[in-house]
């Protein structure tokens, strides 16, 4: 049928729908709905790691086969250091810039490698906001407890706890730098209430925020003139006879040269998994969302933590073909958008967590409730009109000009007409388990940022990601800059792949892949 | 999996699925019609690295140039953003050595002064629009040009939210000016220096700091789980 003619569903039922009010779900018919429904229960999709740190842990096949996947470095490769630093960071997203701009503020050395363009990064498409408690009835304290609870109470308390009482003063760094948080009309931050909490608590720019925070870090970078490293993956970290990290070996992209880093820390801000498409799911990563970060820090024997679960964002674009997987921002559900199935029902609270909004989308679609393309494609209806209804013409127009603007390109007006939306691979909720300085288990190796795994428990809270990685960017960069001074450079050697490789051929030479990925090989080969 | 085949979309590059010809850097391709310039790219079988970033219409990293069939306009878009079309031309913009300024954005005395000092450029802008028509977000860069030139930083900064630094602006200025990075210090400066300071979030910090969640904090730390599982509970 003609998508039209499909949405006038979407439109008949407009004005009953908005008099419905639907409860949250009791923590029982959650835990019924995450099981039945959501990827991260599809037992078939998962397999224990062979061997490392976290060997009979269960992790997604995709990513279980790059953790013992073997090193591109060969023995005896030549470690003489091109560059010597205090502080090496890796990646270039809002985690990488912020560790980098704290250990240069505190008087280290700093360089920042990363694989793409400084900045091109998952941090720049960040939409939705930043959890950060400013409101007076709002409270670090209450912070916590809606993030545990998004989180399945499974969250470290230690990380937890730092992240949300360290939040106001990150907002306020992030103003300093200049930053244009939305205002109220007294001058005071603005507030939106967000999925999953309680009290209105995300601070955006207009529905630019990642790219806002990411443009004034990123000029901040150059301003401060802190050594760049650009189209430089790594693939490999360096250790001492300790098996402590004293840098890292990187492929240099333009040239296939490699390149290898002598620091005395080495802080991975390399981000997430969402380009393995685990279980063939589309996703809203930018291109170099490959989950490097995890496959360096496990072959120098750093455990992992959280990382059979991942996270789906509910709204995932099905139609058109050009947009999909990239996301429809959970603002226009924060601001009262409905979801709704092919018979004009809304099925789900939604703005109960992630986790549960995404089963449920999965369970209409599952149970014949869902609208098709002809491409194969399923989803659901977000009734973006709703708010134009609601709030008055150009309010869509006024809140978010990012996702008009993505639509509008493919000739389609979201304030008019319904999205088509399935959930998309989103965010990793685990990854290299740290402490409170961000550092893992090896020592004067730090990760931070969506790398990193304990903050969030089995499920991240919407908007509680951009705070991660400027508290925990700092923490890495203050603690590794405050090392440095005292600290002698380690040797650099791969040595630590010796063990890794024996235990490899122990199981067979697991997986026979190289890892990390780097990229995703999305270019067609000769048919 | 009962679905009544009413609920299915028409989608006409799935009914009639048809390659197009596009000519990438002045090779022709054929490709599928419809896909994005970045796919059409991976369907040719080029290696990407410099030319994606985000994937996702925010980064810049895939600014390229294009002309549809008989057309002579050459036109900017986001190629992670835009379909190929049946004769369409495309090439990638190259990076463009544009000289960003460097500052200390904390320091600056006056910045609305500090601008002529630090992009002296930025006042001979010759109202020629090319860097307007030039943008793939659709600002009008060159009003935004005047605007920073006379002080109004706000608006600047209003206009420029849109921005992904994609560059294209840049290239095609005969004034040699970098609107882009006219408008970062401009905004970064209307933020730093020009925006009221919330009040509200400096009450927050130092009830941090005087510990007024203290009591609060060491309850909550002590629950066990079950306590601290009915306590979530209670919170709405
Ligand atoms: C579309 C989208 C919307 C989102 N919206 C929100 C939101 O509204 N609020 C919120 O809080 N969170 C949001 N998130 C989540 C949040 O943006 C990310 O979790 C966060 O940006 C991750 O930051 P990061 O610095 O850890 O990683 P990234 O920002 O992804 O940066 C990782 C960097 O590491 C580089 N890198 C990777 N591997 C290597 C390697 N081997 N060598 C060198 N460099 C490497 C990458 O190129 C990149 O520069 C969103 C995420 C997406 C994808
Ligand atoms: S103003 Fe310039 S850099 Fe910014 S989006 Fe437009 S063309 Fe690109
Ligand atoms: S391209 Fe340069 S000269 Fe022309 S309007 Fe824009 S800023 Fe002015
Ligand atoms: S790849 Fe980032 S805008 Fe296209």
């Amino acid at each position: 049928m003609d998508i039209h003619a499909l949405q006038q569903i979407v439109h008949q039922t407009r004005d009953a729908r908005r008099k419905q009010t639907l409860p949250k779900l009791s923590p029982a018919d959650r835990d019924q709905l995450i099981h039945k429904y959501h990827p991260d229960f599809r037992a078939s999709a998962f397999r224990p790691i062979r061997f490392g740190p976290n060997v009979g842990d269960k992790t997604a096949i995709e990513l279980a086969t790059l953790l013992e996947g073997d090193s591109s470095i060969a023995d005896g490769f030549d470690l003489t250091p091109h560059y010597t630093t205090d502080v090496l960071v890796v990646g270039g997203g809002g985690a990488g810039c912020a560790a980098a701009l704290h250990a240069h503020g505190a008087g280290a050395k700093v360089m920042l490698a990363t694989k793409l363009r400084l900045g091109d990064s998952n941090s720049v498409m960040a939409q939705g906001g930043m959890q950060i408690s400013v409101a007076p009835e709002d409270s670090p304290v209450t912070h916590f407890v809606d993030t545990l609870k998004g989180g399945h109470m499974q969250n470290d308390h230690q990380l937890l706890k730092v992240m949300v009482e360290e939040g106001p003063s990150i907002a306020k760094w992030l103003l300093s730098l200049g930053v244009l948080f939305d205002r109220d009309g007294d001058g005071n931050l603005h507030v939106k209430k967000g999925g999953g909490s309680s009290k209105p608590r995300l601070l955006t720019c207009s529905d630019y925020t990642g790219l806002e925070i990411m443009r004034v870090l990123k000029d901040e970078v150059l301003n401060q003139k802190i050594q760049l490293l650009e189209f430089c993956a790594a693939v490999e970290l360096t250790s001492d006879e300790k098996g402590h990290c004293t840098g890292a070996i990187f492929k240099d992209l333009d040239n296939q040269r490699h390149v290898v880093v002598a620091a005395k820390s080495v802080i991975l801000a390399t981000g997430g998994i969402g380009r393995l498409h685990i279980q063939g799911f589309p996703t809203s990563n930018h291109y170099g969302a490959t989950g490097d970060g995890l496959c360096l820090s496990y072959r120098l024997g750093a455990k992992l933590m959280h990382v059979d679960t991942f996270q789906y964002h509910p709204s995932g674009a099905v139609y058109p073909e050009q947009l999909i997987g990239a996301l429809v921002t959970e603002g226009i559900r924060s601001e009262g958008g409905h979801l709704v199935n092919a018979k004009g029902e809304r099925f789900v609270n939604e703005l109960d967590t992630r986790d549960v909004v995404s089963a449920s989308i999965i369970r209409e679609c599952e149970e014949g409730r869902g609208i098709r393309t002809m491409s194969g494609r399923i989803g659901v209806w977000l009734d973006t009109p709703l708010l134009d209804a609601a709030s008055g013409p150009g309010t869509m127009e006024k809140h978010f000009p990012a996702m008009m603007l993505q639509f509008e390109r493919f000739g389609i007006d979201i304030s008019k007409d319904p999205v088509l939306i399935y959930p998309t691979l989103h965010y990793q909720n685990g990854g290299v388990k740290i402490d409170t300085n961000s550092e893992t288990d090896v020592k004067n190796l730090f990760v931070a940022g969506e790398a990193s795994g304990g903050l969030h428990g089995r499920n991240r809270l919407m908007g509680n990601s951009l705070l991660d990685l400027m508290v925990f960017g700092k923490r890495s960069g203050l603690t590794a800059a405050a090392r440095a001074a005292a600290m002698p450079q380690g040797k650099l050697t791969v040595e630590h792949l010796k063990g890794f490789r024996a235990e490899a051929k122990k199981h067979g030479n697991a997986s026979g892949v190289v890892s990390p990925m780097v990229l995703p090989a999305y270019t067609r080969k000769e048919s | 999996m009962a679905q009544e085949d009413s609920n299915v979309i028409d989608q006409p590059e799935v009914i009639r699925h048809k390659m197009v010809t596009v000519e990438i850097a002045g090779k022709k391709y054929d490709v599928p019609e419809g896909i994005t310039i970045i796919k059409a790219l991976w369907y040719s079988g080029q290696e990407v690295v410099r030319g994606a970033g985000c994937l996702g219409g925010f980064c810049g990293a895939c600014a390229a140039y294009y002309r549809t069939k008989d057309d002579p306009k050459v036109r900017t878009c986001l190629a992670c953003q835009m379909a190929v079309q049946d004769g369409m031309s495309i090439t990638m913009m190259p990076p463009f050595p544009a000289r960003k300024a460097t500052y200390d954005i904390q320091a600056l005395k006056d910045p609305k002064q500090d601008l002529f000092n630090l992009y002296p450029e930025a006042p001979l802008c010759r109202n020629c629009n090319a860097c307007t028509e030039a943008c793939p977000q659709k600002i009008d860069v060159r009003e935004g040009v005047w605007k920073a030139v006379f002080g109004d930083f706000k608006s600047v900064s209003e206009m420029f939210m849109d921005c992904v630094m994609c560059g294209m602006c840049t290239p095609v200025c005969i004034a040699d000016i970098a609107p882009n990075l006219v408008a970062l210090y401009v905004s970064r400066a209307q933020g730093a220096h020009f925006t009221e300071k919330p009040a509200g979030l400096d009450t927050r910090i130092k009830e941090i700091q005087d510990g007024r969640f203290t009591d609060e904090w060491a309850k909550i730390l002590k629950m066990t789980e079950k306590e601290l599982a009915d306590h979530c509970a209670t919170v709405k």
